[in-house]
């Protein structure tokens, strides 16, 4: 059974002690601690020779009471001596934590800070765009410096490793979309234009926006990621310290992959789609399966590839700007590299999306429909 | 102050939830007790036949070279490194027969100082100290506990400021200091101590020195202590425990190790480094002996 440290309390002419029993310790002070704080009598003593153990915890707390009561203490044997001297040298009022601003002022700096922080977020963005830009150039006018490894090996991140996942969640998207447009379009006997609806879609828009979607996923979060944890260790002012310049050695390789690889994920992506819809044809619609991939050639303009794959390299430099933008702004902790992260992904999907809808009305407009 | 809410409902209900099963204070003669460690990693042994006793109440000063586990030595001991065999009684309770989050009634204790502190980030530093006192200690009301966190971070030396800032807005010594903070929130019985002068200057080493001895004293703490400081070798440590060969080879006083015939402690304590260590601590030692008023109660060279 746990032991607790008591107290009692004793007036004799006109003085009173508070005498103190039991194990005077952080395990035995919780009950104390409360009781002691309510007495409102004034105290001279407070007598601790019944004590049985006593550390630093239980010498702050009779110490402090002493204090407040102005009481001297007594009975302290040669260990609690010690440890009551330790605590009064290390007496502090200071706050345990940084003092924070009333509630209207919290909410007004905080809506004031988001929109300093977003003007400031579209500024910088530029302003990293501008340096890779510039940092490209340099490279080309000193090829030596290209760091053709890094590029390599990013390039297997951000593609060769991503082909399973993104050709299933294609191929998955391409049955959907032609079994859900063979229900519809047989209400109209028109159940042979769903290679129509298969192939031009994922040429044009799904095909591409899909695995932007993914890539930001995958490899814009790990970007952000990586970069930050590697600010957080200083890894990346020792290569500043060693003349290795970071934009050269680790921004540029992950952009340079995520504009490469996209296009080539995409039609990609698109190819597994067409795949996914052929099936469902065969097994839904009685179109043979190579009939299926015959009309897609008929059906589908080479205007709507060049559509897709033109995208495709925007979204990669998107996604691969906002995720090293993102790591490269980590300072402080590791909660920031989470909140960097997750801004990384939000940030290039949303992007992705806008720019998407752009692209839409612009190819439209010149044509290409 | 604006922390200092007062609790008086809720304190009934923290006592209902205070834990009954506070365990006595270890008597035995040795708080750790290591027999046959083997560790391994891989196809690379760390430890083979390591034994060690650490007596109660000593400061042991744990030295080898890089490489020679003694970091992984401690988190054997402590319970994140499961050994390969052997067994590794602390305060009596064999800790390589539990899970790593199994052993209770051991965690709260010790206290554990990291190389780095180890500090939680998102914390304060009064706020990390606060972090052992409510996973054990539920029934401490928050204006305790501040008042805890308060005297722990200027007991360690740190400025009385620091308890309300960021392990990352703090220098790298004074997130050692926060580390032992937090180390002895629950004024442990054993204390855990990796490289705890490594980047300090010499005067806020010899203070944390000063510090480890006059709390092993006074709360009779056992230490652990795994150090490349030479003057605090001398200075503080009751015994040193000499790792070399994937065992203990030899442990005893400074003047015990030096009769021995090993070549690496042999160049240990004998090199310029070293009795450069030795001079100044005999100097200290005679300064504070001829000194008035209160000596200092340094172990010369060590006690046996």
């Amino acid at each position: 059974m746990r032991e607790w440290a008591e107290y009692s309390l004793e007036e004799s002419g006109g003085r009173a002690t508070v005498t103190i029993t039991g194990p005077l310790t952080v395990s035995g002070i919780g009950r104390l601690d409360p009781e002691l704080r309510k007495i409102t009598d004034s105290v001279q003593f407070v007598d601790i020779s019944g004590v049985t153990r006593v550390d630093t915890v239980g010498a702050w707390v009779v110490h402090r009471f002493a204090e407040d009561k102005g009481a001297d203490i007594t009975g302290a044997d040669e260990t609690a001596e010690v440890l009551l001297e330790t605590v009064e040298r290390s007496t502090s009022d200071a706050p345990v934590v940084p003092p924070r601003s009333k509630i209207f002022g919290r909410v007004t700096e905080h809506v004031g800070a988001k929109v300093y922080e977003f003007g400031n977020g579209v500024r910088h963005n530029i302003g990293f765009l501008g340096a890779i830009i510039a940092s490209m150039g340099a490279l080309l006018l000193h090829p030596r410096r290209f760091r053709t490894k890094a590029l390599v090996r990013q390039m297997e991140q951000v593609g060769v490793s991503s082909l399973p996942i993104v050709g299933l969640m294609s191929f998955l998207i391409g049955i959907v979309i032609a079994q859900q447009g063979a229900v519809q379009l047989q209400q109209f006997g028109a159940e042979t234009l769903t290679v129509n609806l298969v192939g031009r879609i994922t040429l044009r828009e799904l095909g591409v926006l899909m695995t932007a979607i993914m890539v930001a996923g995958r490899s814009g979060s790990a970007f952000a990621a990586q970069l930050g944890t590697m600010k957080l260790t200083e890894e990346i002012d020792a290569m500043r310290t060693i003349g290795v310049s970071p934009m050269e050695a680790l921004v540029i390789p992950r952009i340079l992959a995520a504009v490469i690889m996209m296009p080539l994920l995409g039609f990609y992506a698109c190819v597994c789609a067409v795949i996914g819809g052929a099936v469902i044809g065969d097994v839904l619609l009685d179109i043979p399966f190579l009939t299926f991939l015959a009309r897609i050639q008929e059906v589908v303009p080479a205007t709507d590839f060049w559509v897709g794959v033109v995208k495709a390299p925007v979204f990669g430099l998107i996604i691969a700007l906002a995720g090293c933008y993102q790591g490269m702004q980590v300072e402080g902790n590791a909660e920031e590299v989470g909140l960097r992260t997750t801004a990384a992904v939000v940030q290039a999907i949303f992007m992705v999306i806008v720019l998407d809808a752009f692209f839409a009305v612009f190819f439209s407009s010149i044509g290409w429909i | 102050m604006a922390e200092d809410d007062p609790q008086n409902d809720s304190d009934e209900a923290l006592l209902d939830e205070a834990h009954d099963d506070i365990p006595e204070r270890f008597t035995g003669d040795h708080p750790i007790s290591i027999r046959g460690l083997k560790n391994c990693f891989g196809e690379q042994t760390i430890h083979e036949d390591l034994d060690l006793d650490v007596n109660r109440g000593e400061i042991l000063g744990v030295v080898g070279g890089s490489g020679t586990g003694k970091s992984v030595l401690m988190r054997s001991i402590i319970g994140l490194q499961i050994p390969d065999d052997g067994t590794i009684e602390v305060f009596g309770n064999d800790i390589t027969a539990a899970e790593p989050d199994e052993v209770i009634g051991v965690r709260n204790r010790w206290g554990v100082l990291f190389q780095g502190g180890a500090l939680f980030s998102t914390l304060t530093v009064g706020e990390n100290v606060q972090v052992p006192l409510k996973q054990y200690y539920p029934e401490l009301s928050q204006k305790l506990l501040n008042e805890i966190s308060r005297y722990k971070v200027v007991m360690t030396g740190l400025p009385e400021e620091a308890a309300a800032k960021f392990p990352n807005e703090l220098s790298g010594g004074m997130r050692k200091r926060a580390g032992l903070a937090r180390a002895l929130a629950l004024d442990p019985e054993l204390l855990f101590l990796d490289e705890p002068t490594a980047g300090l200057d010499p005067i806020g080493a010899a203070k944390f020195d000063e510090l480890l001895r006059e709390l092993t004293d006074t709360l009779g703490l056992t230490v652990f202590l795994i150090t490349h400081d030479l003057d605090t070798l001398y200075a503080i440590c009751d015994r040193v425990a000499v790792l070399a060969d994937k065992h203990v080879v030899a442990v005893g006083t400074i003047p015990e190790l030096l009769e021995t015939e090993h070549p690496w402690i042999q160049e240990y304590f004998n090199g310029p480094r070293s009795r450069a260590a030795a001079a100044t601590n005999e100097r200290q030692s005679d300064a504070a002996a001829e000194g008035s008023g209160k000596a200092l109660d340094k172990p010369q060279g060590a006690q046996a």
